[in-house]
């Protein structure tokens, strides 16, 4: 075990015998996210730096306290990329907090090989568990059924299963030319049609409604986005305009995310019908993903998610200190449970940024 | 070696099964278990002490239920067209087949969506979507005869995941049963779920976590147009290296594969592809999408066969062309089933730049072992197919035919790959898990094993060998080596 390593096992180690609770931050650029977590901090950035990179294999192993802006920039270089657009939200991400926060931006819902979240393109991950343990899970392979698929358990796990060292990836390579498109729809007109594109082999890589306006980003060889244009219609937007579009929309920098009202992230099914809530929204990932800005309560808001088949995040503001995320089932829960107590048995990585285990008022943290 | 079945225990467990089920659907006669007595991975065959078959959900809970009870083992099986002995039965166990669910319960055509019950066969599902212009991507070789259970359970490929992904890049939720017969529900219609990512865990997991008894899967639009390069190469390592300068070139075929000289001389008289038997190896890529996006992917990829010393380059000019080219690469197993009375076939995944050192490898071990294998594989993710044709009616050749295998796998090990893309470990790699896994992670395998079935009753002795196995398969390769090398020191 590298020295940088050796530290962190041995802060987990100290946590153990005081039986306080950790909190792991690297550059804190999703502070904001989840229930404000407890416990001392652990800061895993020492363990650093790209482990390995063949752009012929279509992987990369990169460990967790690897600037993610660093990471891109090695792939751009390749003409590749990481194919789930994983948002910033500022300088100072690493790659094992977009691991663990399990983020993904626009691309997410796109057709063809760039489709999937960021647990779709992890091929491995290691891990260092409640018991200082080095664990090995996954490789370099896209194909890999030996154990079972702990690597993207980790995803969006926000450290509860312990700290994710190091993590390897699929990348894909970069389309040819991207273009964006724009049309004038209200939002059930909206929402139809892009259901009804989903299901024909058009290379629609995002899509964004808001205000009555819907834009469609087309990716693909040159020849193959012309064609799709042609097809579709609305009006071209110029490249540079799109381009800086879907970075606002990734980075949370368009205006509908600023201000104070509470933002609440729907997941539902891309067909669901629209929200009905009353306040202003934002539609992604082919009506898949609605962002919402409302002060209604969080039972309304998870009532109207879970009737058309989703559930609902408090994203950022509000009242942080319990139930940011919905609620699980009895069944799922005591997996979690369970889960959690074989990994962790000292509960030290119960920082409650996802949800308090059962039995944690025990805990000095 | 089969294990005999304790017949009071049998006749037990047999009334406890019937309070639940109809007669005819517990079997315990071993005329009737017979069947049942191995999956696809026929060198492993135990009859298990009772087959039921539930129709229903609230039927499987109870069987689940009453076998927590009495503490009687869980095996669960779809078609049984597993290649790792997953559903490989106990002989103290209920072997409970979920053929009998082979509903599809939903086609959502807007939300593009198929659910389905465990026993729809995967091609099925792509049928019945066809109508709609939509089918559901992972393509085993089985396919005409696996169910999407058994496809959730080893996470099955096929040859188009490449660029379309594996099964759990297709599932959006499974309905199953824990062993204590509680529902429970994994992912959701949406593209997440709160919380951890179950849904992950429980595709791949080889029945030893829930009984599914409902499966989501994503339905993709059928690409407009396909078409299929058919590439002959004079030399092995030529073809190895044409795999790579593709994806160099920034494409992502729609299916990259490879047969060597063996295999396409194997396939040939019973597919009738038209394959070049002269090539050293033969290369089938696949382009797919929209013409314009197909004319111009077809284009850049030939110049990139020609460019890596392809010596023949042939597209395929309408789809029952596009077909023939694949009917050889599709029907390579039953190929080899004619070839030989019988084939053991691996599965071990290696990154794509050793591919030519491992073919070489294979070709050492074939004199090693008099044994011949024939090669077919998903040479896009370096998913290797050795397909080892030997006599099992020849005790001698069955050992070699294993021992090659064992072998096949330790080298996908040392080159940094692992020992099943996707055919799973069930019992037959148990032992190769302990090569490639430290102690510690193969605990940590068992920890969510427990997470899962507290009891341990799901699907007992599978993937996760034992501390006992791994030190005695430890012992056994350092015998083998020190037999092999007598001279050497060790130390």
């Amino acid at each position: 075990m590298h020295d940088a390593l050796a530290a962190l096992a041995e802060q987990i180690r100290a946590a153990a015998l005081e039986r306080t609770a950790l909190r792991i931050r690297a550059g804190g650029s999703k502070d904001f996210y989840g229930n404000s977590p407890r416990g001392s901090v652990l800061d895993p950035r020492g363990v650093c730096g790209i482990v390995s990179y063949e752009p012929t294999e279509l992987a990369l192993a990169v460990r967790c306290g690897t600037p993610l802006a660093e990471v891109e920039a090695t792939l751009e270089r390749e003409g590749q990329m990481l194919a789930f657009e994983p948002p910033h939200y500022g300088p100072a991400a690493t790659i094992g907090g977009c691991i663990a926060s399990g983020l993904a931006g626009p691309r997410r819902a796109s057709s063809g090989y760039s489709y999937g979240g960021v647990r779709d393109f992890v091929l491995g991950a290691k891990l260092l568990d409640g018991r200082a343990q080095l664990l090995s899970f996954g490789g370099m392979v896209m194909k890999n059924v030996a154990g079972y698929d702990v690597a993207r358990l980790l995803v969006g796990s926000l450290g509860v299963l312990g700290v994710i060292t190091e993590v390897s990836l699929k990348v894909v390579p970069k389309f040819k030319l991207e273009t964006t498109l724009q049309f004038t729809l209200a939002e059930a007109a909206a929402l139809r049609q892009l259901n009804a594109w989903g299901a024909l082999p058009l290379p629609i890589s995002a899509s964004a409604w808001h205000m009555d306006r819907l834009r469609l980003r087309l990716s693909g060889s040159g020849p193959a986005v012309a064609a799709a244009a042609a097809k579709l219609g609305g009006e071209a937007a110029e490249l540079a305009t799109g381009a800086q579009f879907w970075q606002a929309l990734r980075e949370q920098t368009h205006p509908f995310f600023s201000g104070e009202l509470p933002l609440w992230r729907l997941s539902v099914p891309s067909s669901a019908a629209p929200l009905e809530l009353g306040s202003e929204q934002l539609i992604e990932w082919g009506g898949a993903l609605r962002w919402l800005r409302s002060t209604r309560t969080a039972t309304e808001i998870r009532a109207r998610a879970h009737a058309l088949g989703g559930h609902a995040t408090l994203y950022r503001g509000g009242d942080r200190t319990r139930d940011i995320f919905t609620p699980l089932a009895p069944g799922i829960a005591a997996i979690h449970e369970r889960l959690c107590a074989q990994f962790d048995p000292q509960a030290i990585f119960d920082s409650g940024r996802m949800y308090r285990r059962a039995g944690d008022a025990n805990h000095s943290g | 070696m089969s294990e005999s079945i304790n017949l009071e225990r049998q006749r037990q467990v047999v009334a406890a099964l019937r309070t639940t089920l109809p007669e005819n659907c517990v079997l315990y006669r071993d005329e009737d278990t017979r069947p049942y007595e191995c999956d696809g991975l026929t060198l492993y065959r135990q009859v298990p002490m009772a087959v039921a078959l539930p129709e229903c959900e609230s039927q499987v809970a109870q069987i689940l239920k009453l076998c927590h009870a009495l503490q009687v083992p869980v095996v669960p099986r779809g078609a049984g067209t597993g290649l790792s002995g997953s559903a490989l039965p106990h002989a103290a166990g209920v072997l409970l087949s979920m053929v009998k669910f082979n509903r599809i319960l939903d086609i959502d055509r807007h939300a593009r969506t198929a659910t389905v019950q465990p026993g729809v066969r995967n091609l099925a599902i792509s049928e019945a979507a066809a109508l709609h212009r939509l089918y559901y991507a992972p393509d085993p070789s089985s396919q005409i005869a696996c169910t999407i259970g058994g496809n959730v359970a080893e996470n099955s490929g096929g040859v188009h995941c490449l660029k379309y992904g594996l099964t759990v890049h297709n599932v959006l939720r499974v309905r199953a049963l824990t062993l204590d017969g509680e529902v429970v529900e994994f992912g959701s219609r949406a593209l997440d779920s709160p919380g951890l990512d179950l849904l992950a865990v429980i595709v791949g997991s080889e029945g030893m976590l829930a009984v599914t008894t409902e499966v989501t899967v994503k339905l993709v639009p059928m690409p407009q147009l396909a078409r299929c390069i058919m590439a002959s190469f004079a030399e092995v390592t030529d073809a190895c290296h044409a795999v790579a300068a593709l994806i160099a070139a920034g494409i992502i075929p729609a299916g990259l594969e490879m047969l060597d000289q063996a295999a396409s001389r194997l396939v040939e008289p019973y597919a009738h592809a038209g394959y070049d038997l002269d090539a050293a190896a033969v290369l089938l890529c696949e382009s797919d999408g929209t013409p314009e996006e197909v004319g111009d992917e077809i284009e850049h990829m030939s110049a990139v066969l020609r460019q890596s010393h392809a010596t023949r380059v042939q597209v395929s000019n309408d789809e029952a062309e596009r077909l023939r080219f694949w009917a050889g690469r599709k029907n390579a197993f039953p190929a080899a089933g004619r070839a030989a009375p019988a084939y053991y076939c691996m599965d071990g995944t290696i990154p794509r730049r050793h591919l030519a050192q491992m073919l070489l490898s294979i070709q050492d071990m074939e004199r090693k072992y008099r044994l011949q294998c024939p090669n077919v594989f998903h040479a896009g993710d370096g998913n290797l197919h050795p397909l080892i044709l030997f006599d099992d009616g020849d005790a001698d050749s069955v050992a070699r035919a294993e021992q090659f295998g064992a072998e096949i796998l330790e080298k996908t090990v040392q080159l940094g790959g692992t020992i099943s893309g996707e055919h799973g470990i069930g019992v037959e790699k148990l032992d190769q898990m302990c090569s490639q896994f430290d102690r510690a992670t193969l605990d940590a395998f068992g920890a969510v094993k427990r997470a899962f079935d507290p009891s341990g009753l799901l699907n007992p002795g599978k993937v996760v060998p034992t501390l006992h196995r791994c030190g005695e398969h430890r012992t056994r390769r350092a015998n083998a080596a020190a037999a092999s090398f007598p001279d050497l020191p060790r130390f």
